[in-house]
């Protein structure tokens, strides 16, 4: 599918690139010197990326490993555990408060936010006027900062002077205080998260809507369909890829949340008096730089990677299934 | 033109019309995403007083200068020192990661060179692991063993290249350059560099437009690590909200009026840009 979409679009403005095409330049010795050109520049070109990545992105990764298999003390001093950081971990109630804290605020993160930006889209993808206005209502969560969010949304679940509290209010339920229990600290925070990414997801969504030629519809129209099954028989199967795209960008994002959980906290990485809301980022941030655990919180950067895994399968096992509903 | 094929069109182009619900939605969906951000700019214009009113007050006051000058004569939060820093890490890592990706995504798009595959594949692998969290104690420990912790390197190197920057130049490229184009300019006796210098980038500037709002908007908002490695004296913009929110969490007008100093440039900017942001997110998501 992605590969029709390609084809389609418009042809680039490339008479502009052609007029600035270097002139000729007669009686330059082409053989030796053109071939080591094409040889060695590719990898010139390439190269400021993978020596940054290796220094800064791949030698923390597996670095990581190493460390997490040691009792291993800032100034260097080091001690050979072996596995027993992870054994450590897995025995951990707080680790294991962490993963289910992170997989819940995740699950309720991400469902209402991929099903609302798929409704979203298709509103979207309908004919109305101010359509550029929409489209950047939508996105301005995107732009402004997790921080600014946070700090404003914390004020907004406040328990004495709160917005939410007051509107709840109105219809006869008393005020929440919402950093206080599991639930409610959950929901508030996948609020932020839902807030902030359900229009860029809508986005995504309505660029691949777009590309669904719009005979299909015109086609099961005419056959009596309804929009609701025009919705969930054409839309929704051709956007698979893209809803598993987006599905695995929100696991990523979701599993290693962080900003939002800790300023809701008032901007401490416990995530709460008994940690109701301490995520497994937050957890690892809590060991390695209020603990000086460094190999603890390494083992459990692993494992959070493990957990990361699992996520994306899972969530592709799901997404996977669309097709077969057909 | 037949009758049938008449009707047809008007029953199609009817299928596209937003109905009176759409629209509803569409305004909701409208109101809810900029309310808190219309809120905290209110907020940031009022008194304390106002702030936690019953009803909220929603027009902005009057209050605003009054609340600039005391978030900056606020010590402990180092708030232009934040902008500051923030303006300067994030504009470095912008130049950086665009530059750095067009190079290399010129290269996987358009040369061919022994191992591109493997590499390429190098690089969407590293797309898809969080290695900023992952990799956090030994950056950590590389920090404090080059002294770095405190000084604006420590948050400026680790960002300089990342993967989608990579692959999303990659992919413009191979369909904003002919080959053609390339070709010519090598019988033309032209090098690779100068290919890339004369004939690539101008095709890739809409691209890098895009790429550099995003990666600035990103870096503007980074968060864990600075806090991690950077100390409340020398602080981003983020930590100094950071700092105010720890500090003065009763002083909603200060906060807010930092939150939304914070938030004004990327929604400036937003707005200016808007069109192409979105037709960026819009192309990227086909090709994903």
């Amino acid at each position: 599918m992605g590969l029709d979409v390609d084809t389609e679009r418009p042809e680039p403005p490339v008479a502009a690139a052609a007029a600035t095409a270097p002139p000729v330049q007669a009686g330059r010795p082409r053989g030796l010197l053109a071939r080591l050109d094409r040889r060695t520049t590719p990898y010139l070109l390439i190269s400021p990326y993978f020596l940054l990545f290796a220094v800064f992105g791949f030698f923390p990764l597996a670095y990581t490993l190493w460390v997490s298999l040691h009792d291993w003390e800032l100034a260097g001093d080091k001690e050979f555990l072996g596995l027993q950081n992870y054994t450590r971990l897995l025995a951990d109630e707080a680790f294991w408060n962490a993963v289910v804290n992170t997989v819940g605020m995740f699950v309720l993160a991400t469902v209402p936010q991929l099903v609302i930006a798929l409704a979203l889209a298709n509103a979207l993808n309908r004919r109305i006027r101010f359509r550029l206005l929409f489209r950047m209502g939508v996105l301005l969560p995107l732009v402004t900062s997790v921080v600014a969010v946070a700090v404003v949304f914390s004020q907004l679940y406040g328990r004495d002077f709160g917005m939410v509290n007051w509107l709840l209010g109105l219809v006869g339920v008393d005020p929440v205080f919402w950093q206080g229990e599991k639930w409610s600290s959950w929901i508030a925070i996948s609020s932020m998260v839902d807030w902030r990414w359900t229009g860029y997801n809508a986005i995504i969504y309505l660029a691949a809507m777009q590309a669904i030629p719009r005979d299909l519809y015109e086609a099961a129209a005419i056959d009596g369909a309804s929009a609701w099954r025009q919705f969930w028989k054409i839309t929704v199967p051709l956007l698979r890829p893209t809803i598993i795209f987006t599905a695995f960008i929100s696991t990523i994002g979701g599993l290693t949340l962080f900003a939002e959980p800790v300023m809701f906290g008032g901007g401490r990485v416990a995530g709460g008096t008994l940690g109701q809301f301490q995520t497994v980022t937050m957890f690892i941030v809590d060991k390695a730089f209020r603990d000086f655990e460094y190999g603890f919180a390494a083992a459990a950067a692993w494992l959070l990677f493990l957990l990361i895994l699992l996520g994306s399968m899972i969530n592709f096992f799901f997404v996977s299934r669309i097709r077969g509903t057909r | 033109m037949s009758a049938l094929a008449i009707r047809r069109r008007t029953k199609g182009s009817r299928l596209w019309d937003a109905g009176p619900l759409t629209r509803v939605a569409l305004l909701g969906a409208l109101v809810l995403s900029t309310f808190p951000i219309y809120w905290m700019l209110v907020i940031a214009t009022r008194t304390n007083a106002d702030a936690v009113d019953v009803p909220p007050p929603l027009l902005p006051s009057g209050n605003l200068g009054d609340n600039v000058s005391r978030l900056f004569a606020t010590e402990d939060a180092h708030f232009f020192k934040g902008l500051f820093n923030s303006l300067i890490v994030a504009s470095t890592v912008t130049v950086s990661v665009v530059a750095l990706s067009t190079l290399a995504g010129f290269a996987f798009a358009k040369l061919r060179f022994r191992g591109s595959k493997v590499l390429l594949v190098t690089v969407l692998i590293s797309m898809m692991v969080p290695l900023q969290q992952m990799g956090v104690v030994p950056l950590y420990i590389m920090m404090v063993r080059l002294g770095w912790t405190g000084q604006l390197q420590a948050v400026i190197l680790p960002f300089l290249v990342n993967g989608f920057g990579v692959f999303l130049m990659r992919q413009y490229t191979l369909q904003a350059v002919p080959d053609e184009l390339i070709e010519a300019a090598r019988v033309d006796g032209a090098s690779t560099l100068r290919i890339y210098w004369s004939v690539v980038l101008p095709a890739l500037r809409p691209a890098m437009a895009v790429l550099g709002l995003f990666t600035f908007m990103q870096n503007w908002n980074e968060f864990m690590w600075p806090l991690i490695v950077l100390n409340p004296n020398n602080p981003t913009v983020q930590l100094s909200i950071h700092a105010l929110n720890a500090a003065y969490q009763e002083d909603y007008t200060l906060l807010f009026t930092g939150t939304a100093l914070s938030v004004v440039p990327l929604i400036v900017l937003f707005i200016a840009f808007g069109r192409q942001i979105i037709g960026g997110i819009m192309e990227g998501a086909l090709k994903a």
